[in-house]
């Protein structure tokens, strides 16, 4: 006789917890700190536990001080431990960048590969709640464009377990981006996809493996975190019109899987990209130009739909209206066929 | 520095409007929010930090202050906005994201902008220091009057703006005032777990200019102390760091379930909410009477409501709206 495996469903703050959890109790050099992830488990719920379990010396409640604790971070982890850090929103990078990219990038080439910089850098992104232009931004091609860093954005709760596994047992800055309305804090919405089946033993996703999480034949969507559900539900909605659509996740921005990308969109011949980010000099670009510097045949010129150049309106009407979605993937594909 | 009978009774009507302006907000807030509390919906979406039990901190300060004056407030502006002149009805209108509100909907309740009055205020922690800098090196250059306050909580007082404003100021020897309101905590983090020093006045002394501390939120000390240090911006003789002991009387933002206080913590400073102490302090030492009282309350819940009317009246701004104002 068989037995079915539980289904255990986890939110992604639950997973990025537990995966902290596991790889704190087998490595006493991982340790966590950042702004009210201690007894408070996080603001978005990513720690909770942790502070009960391991105590104060491992989780580390910080003074508002990015630039100290960032800094900190990359000298920790030049001299061999382990820091998992949180930029509570990515929209503060601004106060602690120069050791984010200055160093935590640099260092290992610096020195030739002789200095490790293995730092975690978790942080939210994402808009869609009226939390305007300083708390809602997802800024993925501002650190992607940078080179010397890891980044990975998951967009369910089984790849957030398995990326932040992997990134804490990199030996690289890694840059972990957690999307705002896939957390499953239900104070910020909740998209109800994002919250799946993981299992209870450790596992890795690697870092830089794009994911095909529906198959199609006449259209590629590529998306990451937030961009990804859009596809996944425009995809939906294409399949109504007897149009099959491919849709990927990338799950990382760098390093960046163009072979998945490249390969379904020759047997495809249509790519829409999908991004919550601004839109100019973006990850949209990157995809496009990617598939195009390879020759691949297209049916029909690309399309991206992404935000548009425009700090992010606190207003719902404003941030509704600019933010991407299912409806404006499938609006996309129609221009595609009227055009091609 | 003591006020005058007419300064005390503005003070005392601006942390009136302030406080019932909060609670009005407060109750909206909420609506549309239920069953379960989502943030993004209601009338008033997104995050509310009120300053319920701060207002000593902002009428003390801003009865100092002309429209010409600058101000930088922080995440948590509603009580600095009001004592510092900001039109109630396009902040109000702001908070509701209406087409009325002092950008149009496009700032928000953390994006508070009066041009009218220089008030500006900004969400990153500790930023708006180095604006107020600017602003009253500006000032200088131009050999115009006017002084420039940056209002802070003490969780800013540990990043590095903080420190380097100070010193750019002092070295410099701006008209600046820096206003550290101390709740004692930074959002689940207490003071006492994120700063080395007891009072950050202290830290003055780094940077040679005057620091001082102000005990017991009482807005009388503060316009006493908050006076002397303008005046002598004003004079020409350069920065002062002031820290005020306050009380945040509600969670750090909206939906804040408070865990982290001690028992007994918020019941304490209730007792101690500045509003009735200075409603006894007029009764006890002015020519100030229960009618006159009841009078000064009914007129400020009557703004509070009109600007709220006004911006429930008002209409969203058009979706598209939103591609303007990006450059002018
Ligand atoms: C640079 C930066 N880091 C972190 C935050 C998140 N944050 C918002 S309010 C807050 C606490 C601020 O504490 P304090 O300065 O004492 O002001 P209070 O909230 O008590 O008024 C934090 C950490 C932020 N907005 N900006």
């Amino acid at each position: 006789m068989t037995v079915a495996t539980k289904e255990r469903k986890l939110t992604i703050a639950r997973a990025m917890a537990e995966a902290i959890a596991q790889e704190m109790r087998v490595d006493e050099r991982v340790f966590v700190m950042g702004e009210d992830i201690g007894p408070l488990g996080g603001v978005f719920g990513n720690t909770r536990g942790l502070h009960e379990e391991f105590g104060s010396e491992r989780v580390r409640d910080t003074p508002i001080s990015e630039t100290a604790f960032m800094g900190a971070a990359v000298g920790a982890a030049s001299d061999g431990m382990r820091p998992i850090v949180e930029l509570m929103f990515v929209d503060f990078f601004g106060v602690c960048f120069d050791a984010i990219y200055n160093l935590m990038a640099k260092n290992t080439y610096f020195s030739g590969g002789e200095v490790q910089v293995p730092v975690v850098l978790m942080t939210s992104t994402g808009g869609g709640y009226s939390d305007a232009g300083q708390h809602s931004q997802c800024l993925h091609a501002t650190f992607a464009h940078l080179p010397g860093m890891k980044v990975v954005a998951p967009s369910n709760a089984y790849d957030a377990k398995g990326l932040m596994t992997a990134a804490i047992r990199d030996n690289n800055p890694v840059i972990f981006m957690f999307h705002k309305a896939l957390q499953g804090m239900g104070w910020l919405g909740t998209e109800k996809d994002a919250i799946v089946h993981v299992p209870e033993e450790s596992y890795e996703v690697p870092i830089g493996k794009a994911a095909v999480v529906r198959e199609g034949n006449d259209l590629t969507i590529v998306g990451i975190t937030s961009g990804v559900h859009h596809g996944l539900k425009a995809a939906r909605q294409l399949a109504e019109r007897g149009i099959s659509a491919e849709v990927i996740d990338l799950r990382a921005l760098v390093p960046l899987d163009r072979a998945t990308v490249i390969e379904s969109v020759r047997k495809t011949g249509r790519l829409i990209v999908v991004d919550e980010d601004y839109q100019s000099y973006g990850v949209s670009s990157e995809i496009i130009c990617s598939v195009a510097e390879q020759g691949v045949p297209l049916k029909a010129a690309p399309q991206r739909v992404a935000y548009p150049d425009i700090p992010i309106p606190f207003t719902p009407p404003m941030e509704q209206w600019a933010l991407p979605n299912a409806d404006k993937i499938v609006a996309a594909y129609e221009l595609m066929e009227k055009h091609s | 520095m003591k006020p005058s009978r007419d300064q005390k009774i503005w003070m005392y009507e601006q942390m009136h409007t302030s406080r019932y302006f909060e609670e009005c907000i407060e109750k909206i807030y909420m609506e549309g929010k239920s069953p379960a509390f989502n943030m993004a919906k209601g009338p008033i979406p997104g995050e509310m930090h009120l300053s319920n039990g701060q207002e000593p901190c902002a009428v003390g300060v801003c009865a100092h202050l002309s429209a010409d004056d600058i101000v930088t407030s922080t995440h948590r502006p509603h009580h600095v906005a009001i004592a510092k002149g900001v039109d109630l009805n396009r902040m109000t209108a702001e908070i509701f994201g209406k087409k009325t509100g002092l950008s149009g909907g496009r700032g928000g309740h953390m994006h508070i902008f009066d041009a009218k009055v220089n008030f500006s205020c900004s969400g990153i922690i500790a930023q708006g220091m180095g604006p107020a800098v600017g602003a009253a090196l500006s000032r200088h250059m131009q050999n115009k009057p006017g002084v420039a306050v940056a209002f802070l909580g003490e969780g800013a007082a540990n990043q590095g703006a903080f420190h380097e404003s100070l010193n750019l100021a002092a070295v410099w020897k701006l008209p600046v005032i820096f206003v550290v309101e101390d709740n004692a905590w930074g959002i689940s983090v207490a003071k006492s777990a994120s700063t080395a020093i007891e009072h950050n006045d202290a830290r003055a002394a780094a940077y040679g200019i005057p620091g001082h501390f102000i005990p017991g939120n009482d807005p009388l000390a503060i316009f006493d102390i908050a006076g002397e240090a303008i005046e002598r911006a004003r004079r020409g003789e350069g920065p002062t760091l002031i820290e005020i002991e306050t009380y945040r009387l509600a969670g750090h933002f909206m939906g804040d379930a408070e865990g982290y206080r001690p028992k007994g913590e918020k019941e304490a400073l209730f007792a101690r909410d500045p509003i009735p102490k200075m409603r006894q302090q007029l009764l006890d030492d002015e020519d100030w009477s229960d009618a006159q009282d009841q009078e000064l309350v009914a007129r400020t819940h009557a703004r509070v409501d009109a600007a709220i009317q006004f911006a429930r009246d008002s209409e969203y701004p058009a979706p598209e709206e939103a591609m303007e104002k990006v450059f002018v």
